[in-house]
């Protein structure tokens, strides 16, 4: 079973490697739209350092959601995700294995490239760890989440739209949280309470979201 | 024979598609004809019976409209996610076209929610709309009845749309409570009490007795309203069957 999960997590990043724009392309798009603001908003410095985890919470949010189209959708296509429902084990186990690998390549490269972003923005430099911490545990939560949409809508042609419909008032807690968080920090207090009700969003997300991905992926394949 | 051998009866007997019709048919006039009865008696003695509000002065009386539709908003998508997990356990079609069905009408209950409250915002709290965290989290059950709906529309054949409606309905419902409680927190720590803080005070029985019985006349509306799009749905999908030409060849 667990061999399994590794040869799976393994092909997944190898083949993320091998069409490196589905690395790329969500994080393009992250730094595009977080420099969009200072240019629609001007060269203002404390309004943007007042904006900045906002902004960037809710970018990283969306290109998230973007980033997560291609999750199962060549392995729909191709028919390697009807041969991983007749495997021996479980799919909702399996299924964990790709969202890991694709939150490594999709999720990862977000978070290291933020504390750039937040430069950008005028953070203050000693409230990114925070902002990136932040994200640490959001952004597999998000993945999770938006796994189930996903697992609803990809045998659909216009699955796009409506996998926002579906997932972003999902969304909503994390990001709540995420930036109560950057909030507290700045304004000179611990941020521990919101980020531990993060991690436990985390751990729910984790528990639960991989059995309901798995009766999704199974009424879509139907 | 045990109790438990009748009761299953009763409910395989409830989902099957002409016997449910027939009794829904039976039902439709008393409790439509019941709604009509509370809703007057109970407009009435909201509108025109109770007393003003010393605080709040006539623009109150939204409260009878307001709180019922809010209520609804709430027990609607329970019910839709009770009905999905039926209809995802037991593959009833009854129970999958019930719950499809309740999406339009709770989406219809919690913008009234939304639009009566923003009406009575603007006389109390001279704005249309305030990120309060009961405001929020009504627009937020709004949009998660938004995409009920999308993915019922998106998806062709109508049973496997009904099924991943259902796992949508469910997962809905395990975040209703982490999104009713994050906005909370969010709110409580974002702004001051300026909108909560007149406590809800002990709301005087001439006004609490119309405000019940319009929460009843809401419920049975929903009732009647659901059964007969679940008909009208039972006769397009059932078309063909041997009951549903016999019932319309009849008439």
């Amino acid at each position: 079973m667990f061999t399994v999960w590794t040869q799976l997590f393994k092909r997944d990043l190898l083949i993320a490697f091998r069409r490196r724009s589905e690395i790329i392309h969500p994080l393009i798009f992250f730094i595009m739209v977080v420099s969009l603001f200072p240019l629609a908003i001007g060269d203002d410095k404390v309004l943007l350092q007042k904006i900045a985890p906002a902004v960037i919470w809710v970018t990283a949010l969306l290109a998230t959601m973007l980033s997560l189209d291609n999750l199962f959708r060549s392995d729909f296509e191709d028919g390697s995700l009807e041969q991983m429902t007749l495997l021996q084990a479980p799919l909702s186990f399996l299924i964990t294995a790709k969202i890991t690998a694709h939150w490594i390549i999709s999720g990862l490269p977000l978070i290291l490239i933020t504390p750039l972003l937040a430069v950008l923005l005028y953070m203050p430099t000693e409230n990114i760890s925070t902002l990136v911490l932040t994200l640490l545990l959001g952004t597999p939560t998000l993945s999770l989440i938006g796994a189930v949409g996903i697992a609803l809508t990809v045998a659909l042609r216009q699955g796009g739209v409506i996998l926002s419909l579906l997932v972003l008032p999902l969304y909503i807690p994390v990001l709540i949280f995420a930036t109560l968080a950057l909030q507290n920090v700045e304004q000179g207090f611990s941020a521990e309470a919101q980020l531990a009700m993060m991690l436990a969003l985390l751990v729910l997300a984790m528990t639960l979201s991989p059995f309901a991905i798995a009766a999704a992926l199974k009424v879509s394949l139907n | 024979m045990n109790v438990f051998a009748s009761i299953s009866r009763l409910y395989h007997q409830f989902a099957s598609p002409p016997y449910f019709y027939r009794i829904s048919g039976l039902w439709l006039p008393y409790i439509m004809g019941l709604c009509a009865l509370l809703f007057a008696y109970g407009l009435y003695s909201g509108l025109i019976l109770a007393p003003t509000d010393y605080e709040q002065g006539e623009a109150y009386r939204i409260i009878f409209v307001h709180v019922p539709a809010a209520w609804m908003s709430m027990f609607v998508y329970m019910v839709m996610a009770v009905t999905g997990m039926i209809a995802l356990v037991w593959r009833l079609k009854l129970a999958e076209i019930v719950m499809i069905n309740c999406a339009p009408i709770g989406a219809s209950f919690t913008f009234l929610a939304l639009a009566t409250g923003s009406i009575w915002g603007k006389p109390m709290w001279n704005t249309w709309w305030v990120w309060d965290a009961r405001l929020t989290s009504e627009l937020l059950l709004l949009f998660l009845y938004f995409g009920v709906i999308a993915l019922y529309n998106a998806i062709e054949d109508r049973r496997t749309a009904a099924r991943a409606v259902a796992i949508l309905a469910i997962v809905g419902v395990v975040n209703i409570p982490i999104i009713h409680y994050s906005v909370e927190w969010w709110n409580t720590l974002h702004q001051g009490p300026t909108v909560t803080k007149f406590d809800k005070p002990s709301i005087h029985l001439s006004m609490l007795i119309p405000l019940l019985v319009m929460a009843i006349a809401f419920k049975l509306f929903f009732i009647g309203s659901l059964f007969m799009r679940v008909r009208t749905e039972l006769l397009k999908r059932e078309k063909n069957s041997k009951w549903a030409t016999a019932l319309l060849g009849a008439k």
